[in-house]
């Protein structure tokens, strides 16, 4: 006999766990839709900040930026993305001085481990959040970062 | 009490009736008949698999808070129409030792079937192809065939998934199909008849679910579950669980082959839904209330298909809807809900049902004032 009570009570325990279930379905029905439709939306997207798509070296209004050629961020590059090319100047003091002549990147070998960023002594380049780099040329992929005509910024007194 | 009835078909259809008899000596005129109705019903099929198959995208992704399809054409309406054609025009890879001729013949068992099923239902008002005085035992036989498709499917594959998943299928289908036939049974004890096109007629002012109350209410429940697990589809989809078996009895299959058991499965969710509606919900009769010729003048104002498509498709998002609540079961709990509930659940109620329509205890015999079928 209470094996029977069991069977019935188990056909309703099963019955309302089911229903339960159910209800967390139809709950889920009408929540809102998490699918980003992406090139409708391209105005409202929102990218986190640490996406890393672009490998950038920021100009102030000067155009200076703050790469002093040391090439720590060529010989930490893991793939050899980088290339950074420097030029030696003589200042009007007459000392001699390496500067940036092109810092080189190549969009399409990079594997935007971050250790460039990380490792430049002067925080010169960093990683922006502009994704869509999809040329039809791959030597439209090799980026020149330094802008032309750029120099160093001097540094604070 | 006869309402107007202005969108029905029934005019239509006996003004072709009249036309081709007048036109055509009788034996021409019934096969053009014949023919224009098994075209008229080869093309609702396909447009019905269609429809549901971007149905059950669109609910899908709605259940997993996505938005499904919703690229090709307004919130990716043709999407199914392309997944069409590209499912026609894909080669049929021939498989090195299997069974030629059963592994071909397998995909028509399975269409063929479902195609008879979908036949003996009614749609509307006078639009039912072939109606038996023992409609349900037919519906039940003929569906019961496709099992053979699907165990021809997996023994002439040659490939131990297709074996696994077409052997759990056959065990799966020959218990529920137990089931449903009993469930039906079960109303054809209240309604005293197996003809479907009078089982709607007299549901006119009670519907069945109504009219037996408790009896019916379980055995609408076990039909919409012992249905569900006839037709392979999750939680019941151990036949082709992806998970353990790739895709179950039609792993080998490729192309329309494959397209065939792809269509049968939805046109089987639909014919499990449209029977459910026919035998319980009212099949294609408006809702309507004794008395009020008013309120029955709107109803009748929907037009019949209407009525039973909306019904169908209730219980086709009810199927989704658990589909998508519950963890596939494990083929001993599969057996056992069959064999240890379902079954002496349903045996049960067929003995309660006879009792309550002895006594008179159904709504029509307890106020046949108000749901009696006569004036």
């Amino acid at each position: 006999m209470q094996s029977f009570t069991k069977y019935i009570s188990g056909i309703f325990t099963a019955l309302k766990s089911l229903l339960k279930g159910m209800g967390v379905t139809w709950k889920e029905f009408w929540t809102k839709k998490v699918t980003m439709e992406y090139p409708e939306n391209r105005q409202t997207l929102v990218i986190s900040d640490r996406w890393r798509a672009e490998l950038i070296m920021p100009h102030d209004e000067n155009n200076e930026h703050a790469c002093t050629a040391c090439g720590i961020c060529m010989m930490n590059c893991p793939n050899g993305t980088i290339r950074v090319i420097s030029v030696s100047i003589e200042t009007e003091k007459g000392k001699k001085k390496k500067i940036l002549d092109k810092h080189i990147w190549d969009y399409g070998s990079c594997t935007y481990c971050n250790l460039c960023v990380i490792t430049c002594p002067s925080d010169a380049i960093v990683f922006n959040n502009d994704f869509e780099g999809a040329v039809f040329d791959r030597n439209k992929l090799v980026h020149q970062l330094n802008k032309p005509g750029s120099k160093l910024r001097d540094k604070k007194k | 009490m006869n309402y107007n009835q202005p969108l029905e078909l029934t005019g239509l259809l006996s003004h072709l009736d009249i036309f081709f008899r007048n036109n055509l000596p009788p034996f021409w005129a019934s096969l053009v008949e014949s023919i224009l109705v098994l075209i008229t019903i080869l093309a609702a099929y396909a447009v019905i698999a269609l429809i549901l198959i971007y149905a059950e995208r669109k609910i899908t992704a709605f259940f997993q808070a996505r938005l499904g399809p919703n690229r090709l054409g307004k919130y990716g309406s043709i999407q199914s129409i392309a997944d069409m054609i590209k499912i026609l025009i894909k080669e049929i890879i021939h498989i090195n030792r299997v069974d030629r001729f059963l592994f071909y013949a397998a995909p028509f068992f399975v269409i063929c079937s479902s195609v008879m099923a979908f036949g003996a239902i009614p749609f509307g008002k006078g639009l039912q192809a072939v109606d038996f005085n023992m409609g349900i035992v037919y519906l039940l036989t003929v569906s019961s065939l496709g099992v053979i498709g699907v165990l021809l499917a997996g023994w002439s594959s040659n490939n131990k998934y297709s074996m696994i998943g077409a052997m759990r299928s056959g065990a799966q289908f020959i218990s529920y199909e137990l089931s449903a036939a009993f469930a039906l049974m079960t109303v054809v004890v209240m309604t005293g008849t197996m003809q479907l096109s009078e089982i709607v007629e007299n549901q006119r002012y009670a519907w069945n679910i109504f009219n037996g109350h408790l009896p019916a209410i379980v055995a609408f429940v076990i039909y919409l579950i012992s249905g569900h697990a006839e037709t392979n589809r999750a939680p019941f989809d151990l036949p082709e669980a992806e998970g353990e078996l790739t895709a179950g009895y039609h792993t080998e299959y490729s192309g329309m082959q494959f397209g065939f058991y792809y269509l049968a499965e939805y046109l089987n969710m639909f014919i499990i839904a449209a029977v459910a509606t026919t035998v319980f919900l009212g099949g294609w009769m408006p809702f309507q209330l004794k008395g009020m010729d008013t309120f029955n003048q709107i109803m009748w104002y929907i037009p019949s298909y209407v009525w039973f498509i909306g019904k169908t498709a209730m219980l086709v998002f009810i199927s989704l809807w658990v589909r998508w609540s519950f963890p596939r079961l494990r083929i001993d709990l599969l057996l056992n809900l069959e064999w240890k509930y379902l079954l002496p659940i349903n045996l049960v109620n067929i003995i309660a049902m006879v009792v309550t329509v002895l006594a008179g205890w159904t709504l029509t015999g307890l106020f046949p004032n108000i749901f009696g079928i006569t004036p």
